[in-house]
């Protein structure tokens, strides 16, 4: 599988990772519309973290023995062993924020219009994920590991 | 002999056929349910009620789960007896079943006191889906305008916004000061109560109902309750959610060791060999409290289920513990609360604050020694589960505390030490 690694070394803090996460995961693809126009609004899956000087971006580490999986009331949340992916279904969640209360990076994001929970999905449909493809200093890196 | 007997398929049941599957992908399994469909989730039965779910959304796994973990699912059946001796368990129609590997995983029943007129006609209680589907179809009859709702706790709250999404007038009767008093402090429940009472709800603390009386044109069915202090309030339903207690009776009258629950050691397993249990009905570890106890909740119930499985499947595995921890979604607000969020005052503990009223957030932090020892977030929950693992894994935090509360409070405020640990960082 693939694993998404942050380089606080390399991280200048800019956010372009929120930026493209979240036109990857709208309906638009493209940024203003995302931005601007979209009902209900796009969310980005990765975060920027800051303490200065320090920053670097996270999202969902695919946990192995995944908490928000094993926690969630209603099967939304599923380890995939095939894959190694920590897969979430929207249209089966109901918003318990079990999944959140449990993930010990803080790595799940509540969309308050959708009543719902948006995490990293690795962008399925793309060879490399938005966020990695777009830093522009290299402050990602997207590695293969075994699970 | 079946290697696996579960009796029990709700979220101890299945955490253990999943675990036992990944050791041993072969071993019969045999799980004895009373529910046709065990595998929904019970927290969300309200969801039902309000009609945000049917059962198909409500369902953890698959109509397959059972196929494709090659289990042999008795289910609409009760098992009624157990003896240790025989390794045998026995079913109502009279059906032996033996085992090799047994895991008691059934769950607890509501907590009904006696009162009365509780056997009339429009009482409920609220644990499962049979429950929720009984009084869907009351509300959807002419005349199920108006409900009391017994004990503000998680069920309580659950099934009172349930019933006012569905416009049915509810008076909630706690027997506390306070509402989600096991959960909340004084400042965060009165922050709920007061967006609970602007829903419509008519709170009514430090009361129960002494006796539940009939209409007056039919005896029969719930007309009102009369409350400790002599009210008497007029309502259709009367929905009794004071809590669950442990279904210990197969264990009752065995050499299985019970208190509340039944007891069990750190890998789920009884003083009876070949004999486990998780679940609503064990006493499983609280890493807060240090002890053994009765904590029946969903995602808990699920981890215990998995130990028990591993254990019994050969793989030595510990349970790690778990504790009074919730999250709610309840009336739009998000609450993560765990451990000891309302404490008794004791000076050896340190609280922290942080309120923003504009904003309804409310931040609370109970260490002790320089560990989160409890703590609770309402409105802003994203980053409660970071502040968990620092709790769960008693990390000190004395260096870096005075960040915890921030609103910018995140991941790279760490020391490095615990992002190595979590591994962030080389």
């Amino acid at each position: 599988m693939k694993r998404i690694i942050a380089k606080q070394e390399h991280c200048i803090g800019c956010g372009l990772c929120e930026v493209y996460c979240l036109t990857q995961h709208s309906k638009s693809k493209d940024i203003v519309k995302a931005y601007n126009r979209e009902k209900p609004r796009p969310i980005s899956r990765v975060r920027l973290e800051v303490s200065k000087p320090i920053s670097f971006a996270i999202q969902c580490r695919h946990c192995e023995d995944a908490p928000c999986a094993a926690a969630c009331l209603t099967g939304a949340m599923h380890k995939d062993e095939k894959t190694g992916l920590v897969t979430h279904d929207p249209e089966k969640c109901m918003g318990c924020w079990t999944c959140v209360m449990v993930c010990p990076y803080g790595a799940i994001k509540i969309d308050k219009e959708g009543h719902v929970v948006a995490k990293c999905d690795q962008c399925a449909d793309l060879d490399t994920p938005a966020c990695v493809a777009n830093c522009p200093n290299g402050a990602l890196e997207c590695v293969e590991v075994k699970h | 002999m079946p290697k696996y007997v579960i009796v029990g398929a709700c979220a101890a049941g299945i955490g253990a056929v999943e675990a036992i599957r990944e050791v041993d992908p072969a071993g019969e399994i045999v799980v004895i349910s009373e529910e046709q469909c065990s595998y929904y989730s019970r927290p969300m039965i309200s969801d039902f009620v309000s009609g945000k779910a049917d059962l198909e959304k409500m369902k953890t796994r698959d109509d397959q789960f059972w196929q494709k973990n090659a289990v042999k699912a008795l289910t609409g059946k009760k098992a009624a007896r157990l003896n240790t001796a025989e390794h045998t368990v026995v079913l109502e129609d009279g059906t032996p079943v033996s085992y090799e590997k047994l895991l008691l995983a059934t769950g607890g029943r509501p907590f009904v006191p006696k009162m009365e007129g509780q056997d009339k006609e429009g009482v409920y209680t609220f644990t499962n889906i049979a429950d929720a589907e009984r009084l869907a179809e009351k509300i959807g009859t002419e005349g199920a305008k108006s409900a009391v709702v017994i004990g503000a706790g998680l069920i309580g709250i659950s099934v009172t916004e349930a019933l006012t999404k569905r416009g049915v007038k509810v008076t909630l009767v706690e027997l506390q000061d306070k509402i989600l008093s096991l959960l909340l402090d004084p400042t965060a429940s009165e922050i709920v109560e007061a967006v609970v009472r602007k829903a419509g709800v008519n709170v009514v603390p430090g009361q129960s109902v002494q006796k539940i009386l009939g209409k007056p044109d039919n005896d029969a069915v719930v007309g009102s309750v009369v409350l400790t202090k002599g009210d008497q309030v007029p309502c259709d339903m009367v929905i009794v959610a004071i809590g669950v207690i442990p279904r210990i009776e197969l264990a009752a009258g065995t050499d299985v060791k019970t208190n509340r629950g039944i007891v069990v050691d750190n890998c789920m397993q009884t003083n009876v060999p070949d004999v486990y249990a998780s679940g609503d009905v064990a006493e499983t570890y609280d890493f807060i409290l240090n002890q053994n106890r009765s904590l029946p909740l969903w995602p808990l119930a699920v981890l215990e289920g998995k130990v028990a499985g591993y254990n019994m499947a050969g793989k030595k595995t510990d349970y790690t513990g778990g504790t009074n921890m919730s999250s709610l979604k309840y009336f739009g607000i998000p609450i993560v609360s765990i451990g000891l969020a309302n404490p008794k005052p004791d000076p050896a503990l340190e609280i922290m604050l942080s309120q923003d009223e504009e904003k309804g957030v409310y931040k609370k932090l109970v260490l002790k020694d320089n560990v989160i020892v409890g703590m609770t977030f309402l409105g802003d929950i994203e980053r409660a589960g970071i502040l968990f693992y620092l709790m769960k894994n008693k990390v000190n935090v004395k260096k870096f505390k005075d960040v915890l509360l921030k609103d910018d409070f995140g991941l790279a405020a760490l020391p490095l030490s615990v992002r190595r640990e979590m591994n962030l960082e080389k």
